[in-house]
């Protein structure tokens, strides 16, 4: 910055300074008006001034540290509370607005190209703005994608040695290695020796997943256990012999029943039909 | 070189490998095995791999090895207690260990074996 320059960014702090109130009050009715209309009016001025002071402390001193955590608290608070970046941001270049306005009033040259500089920085701030609410937001996301993850691969014991994995959604390389882990630890923990696999809730099944779910079935049956694929709709059985996907060995059911009833068939549990259909309510002896 | 032991059960040899074997480690316990299943006329081999963390492609074929060579002795081999991120390496690799049996842990591997007796002909009591 020239020393030319200095001297016009000191009159605009000068400015700030003295009309410092009347400034803040402009921007708080015109930030209200133009993005945060919806929010909170009270909590708006409130964090308005904070910003405000920060900025006339930023200006003088120089660090703007307190003003970018203040600035990223708004950002986040008005994000949380639903609004678009781009109303953040018209909150923040509205400041622009408010000095000008103070600026027009003292005809003066140097005050105006003071407040070309202010202007500048002011972009700065709101472009700071818009950069916080994404990266608040891809956190929100990488935190969802982890969620879900997490959430979408139950293993759970369908009978005593025979354990369920039921799929849902679509089968990627690291959802597939998630599921592969948490079956074979599955296997390590409860001794069972049989897994069904349930692809009932996947989408689609291309070259890919098949090959994963190849995986998954090798290597359980290295750790001594065998699986069962089921869940196979009409259409993807379609789609797998158009396909040319081999299935090998795998035993493959149509349903989750029938893989129920094969495993059982082999751990050697017999499941018979009871002759007596009658289903018995009360307490005993009553 | 620290060598394996191999246990002897009835007529089921028992392998427990609880060292990070080296290849030369692997082709001695190879031939000692060998030689224990004509020595003891065994009917099974269970290799325990419970301690075992890292595999690479020639413990792999290692297994498939001994398997193969037990298969020829008349005996079955059965790979016991391998953990989960032991069996995705295998699969990763590529390695499916044909013609091993595998079982979850040793006491598996040993009712494995035993069923197969009961199915076929009992041994002759010695």
């Amino acid at each position: 910055m020239t020393v030319h320059g200095d001297a016009d960014r000191l009159r605009i702090e000068g400015l700030l300074r003295e009309r410092g109130e009347s400034i803040l009050k402009r921007w708080t009715d015109l930030a209200a008006g133009a993005g945060g209309g919806h929010a909170d009016r009270a909590l708006l001025d409130g964090r308005l001034r904070e910003i405000f002071q920060a900025l006339s402390r930023s200006l003088e001193g120089g660090d703007a540290t307190d003003l970018r955590g203040l600035l990223a608290d708004l950002s986040r608070g008005l994000a949380r509370e639903g609004f678009a970046p781009s109303d953040t941001a018209l909150v923040v270049f509205s400041l622009k607005e408010a000095v000008y306005e103070a600026v027009e009033a003292d005809e003066d040259f140097a005050l105006l190209r003071g407040y070309v500089w202010f202007s500048k920085f002011v972009d700065d701030l709101g472009l700071f703005t818009f950069e916080t609410y994404v990266t608040f937001r891809e956190k929100i996301i990488s935190g969802q994608a982890e969620q879900l993850l997490e959430l979408s691969t139950p293993v759970v014991k369908l009978w005593e040695g025979i354990l369920a994995v039921p799929l849902v959604g679509t089968l990627d390389s690291a959802r597939t290695q998630v599921v592969m882990e948490k079956l074979l630890q599955g296997l390590v923990d409860t001794g069972a020796e049989h897994a069904v696999i349930d692809i009932t809730g996947v989408p689609a099944v291309d070259t890919e997943v098949a090959q994963h779910l190849l995986k998954t079935v090798m290597a359980a049956r290295l750790m001594g256990a065998e699986c069962v694929v089921s869940g196979i709709r009409p259409q993807i059985a379609q789609t797998i012999v158009a396909l040319g996907i081999q299935f090998g060995d795998i035993v493959t059911k149509a349903s989750l029943a029938d893989a129920l009833a094969y495993a059982l068939r082999r751990s050697g549990v017999q499941v018979t039909q009871g002759t007596d259909r009658r289903v018995v309510v009360g307490m005993e002896g009553a | 070189m620290e060598r394996v032991p191999i246990l002897k059960l009835d007529d089921v040899l028992i392998v427990s490998i609880q060292i990070d074997l080296e290849d030369q480690g692997v082709l001695a316990l190879q031939e000692d095995l060998a030689e224990a299943v004509v020595e003891s006329a065994a009917r099974g081999v269970i290799i325990d791999i419970t301690a075992v963390e890292i595999v690479d492609s020639f413990i792999g074929r290692m297994l498939s090895t001994i398997a193969s060579i037990s298969r020829v002795l008349d005996a079955e081999t059965i790979v016991a207690g391998m953990r989960p991120a032991v069996a995705i390496t295998l699969v990763e690799l590529g390695l499916s260990l044909g013609g091993v049996r595998t079982a979850l842990n040793l006491e598996k591997g040993v009712a494995l074996l035993e069923d197969r007796y009961d199915a076929g002909v009992a041994p002759v009591p010695r």
